[in-house]
């Protein structure tokens, strides 16, 4: 049983992380993340992690995505170029990946660890859960909470500091303040909604 | 399963999203590798944390977890700002910083 749901799981998420970068419309590679993320959801629950599980589907496949879908909606979904700065680099990022998942395997597997082969000692039904969870966070492991909670502050300020409308319009007056960027910058911003 | 699955597994979906920041163009997308890549070391924490029978790495994946979100919400505001600059959204375009 669990190993039917492993190979299960670890094929979603195989396949939604291969569909993200095959897929040509950026829409469905967002499509193919959520997918993933469901998967990895699943294998964080057959690792008695239940609280990582739950914030995984309720941050990731819940908000992050909302916000990926709700971008990709307003930029549209272009087709890319073909154009190589790097010759034959389609080519060689297969090759690269490759060696890389080689070495990173061969490093693990490698390694000195005995309990690799194991199945994890045995825990109780209490390994996991919000409850132990939140007593780290909050005893041992306080300032790191903190500390997140002031990024997570500083990354909101930031991103309305650089999506908002006026964030367009001082940086062109001030770097070129020519007497008719007033104008170039109106009829720029009157342009965006006229092209879509 | 054994521990080891869980770590080629992950290694397999790192090597994945590192792939596919090198052949795809579009800022979304590297974004959306970028999000598999930290996943994938996500899952490795998680099953770190059940080899060693402690819950201390499954902190750390929250951690990761709100490292990725706050990267994600300056990353789209970028993407918003470079749309709306009507500059192209093609990493290959977009390269004045380049030394």
């Amino acid at each position: 049983m669990e190993a039917v749901l492993f190979f299960g799981a670890a094929l979603g998420a195989l396949g939604g992380a291969v569909g993200v970068i095959a897929l040509r419309n950026p829409f469905y590679s967002v499509l193919a993340l959520i997918v993933h993320l469901f998967s990895l959801a699943v294998l964080f629950l057959l690792l008695s992690s239940a609280f990582v599980a739950a914030a995984q589907v309720v941050v990731y496949a819940g908000a992050v995505m909302v916000l990926y879908v709700f971008v990709v909606a307003y930029v549209g979904g272009g087709e890319e170029s073909a154009w190589e700065p790097i010759p034959g680099q389609r080519l060689l990022a297969p090759l690269f990946a490759a060696a890389l998942f080689v070495e990173l395997a061969l490093a693990v597997l490698g390694s000195s660890l005995l309990a690799l082969g194991t199945d994890g000692p045995k825990v109780g039904t209490g390994f996991g859960n919000p409850d132990a969870i939140g007593y780290l966070l909050l005893e041992k492991f306080l300032i790191p909470f903190e500390a997140s909670s002031i990024l997570l502050l500083l990354a909101a300020v930031g991103a309305v500091v650089l999506a908002s409308k006026r964030g367009v319009a001082p940086s062109a007056d001030s770097a070129k303040p020519a007497p008719d960027s007033n104008g170039a910058r109106a009829s720029r911003e009157e342009e965006v909604p006229a092209s879509r | 399963m054994t521990i080891e699955w869980y770590i080629v597994l992950s290694s397999l979906l790192f090597a994945v999203g590192a792939m596919g920041i090198l052949i795809r163009r579009s800022p979304v997308v590297i974004l959306l590798c970028l999000e598999l890549m930290l996943n994938a070391g996500n899952l490795a924490l998680v099953a770190f944390s059940r080899m060693v029978g402690n819950q201390e790495g499954q902190v750390f994946a929250l951690v990761v977890m709100v490292i990725a979100a706050c990267e994600v919400v300056v990353g789209l505001g970028l993407i918003v700002a470079i749309f709306r600059r009507r500059l192209p959204l093609n990493v290959d375009e977009l390269r004045e910083l380049r030394g």
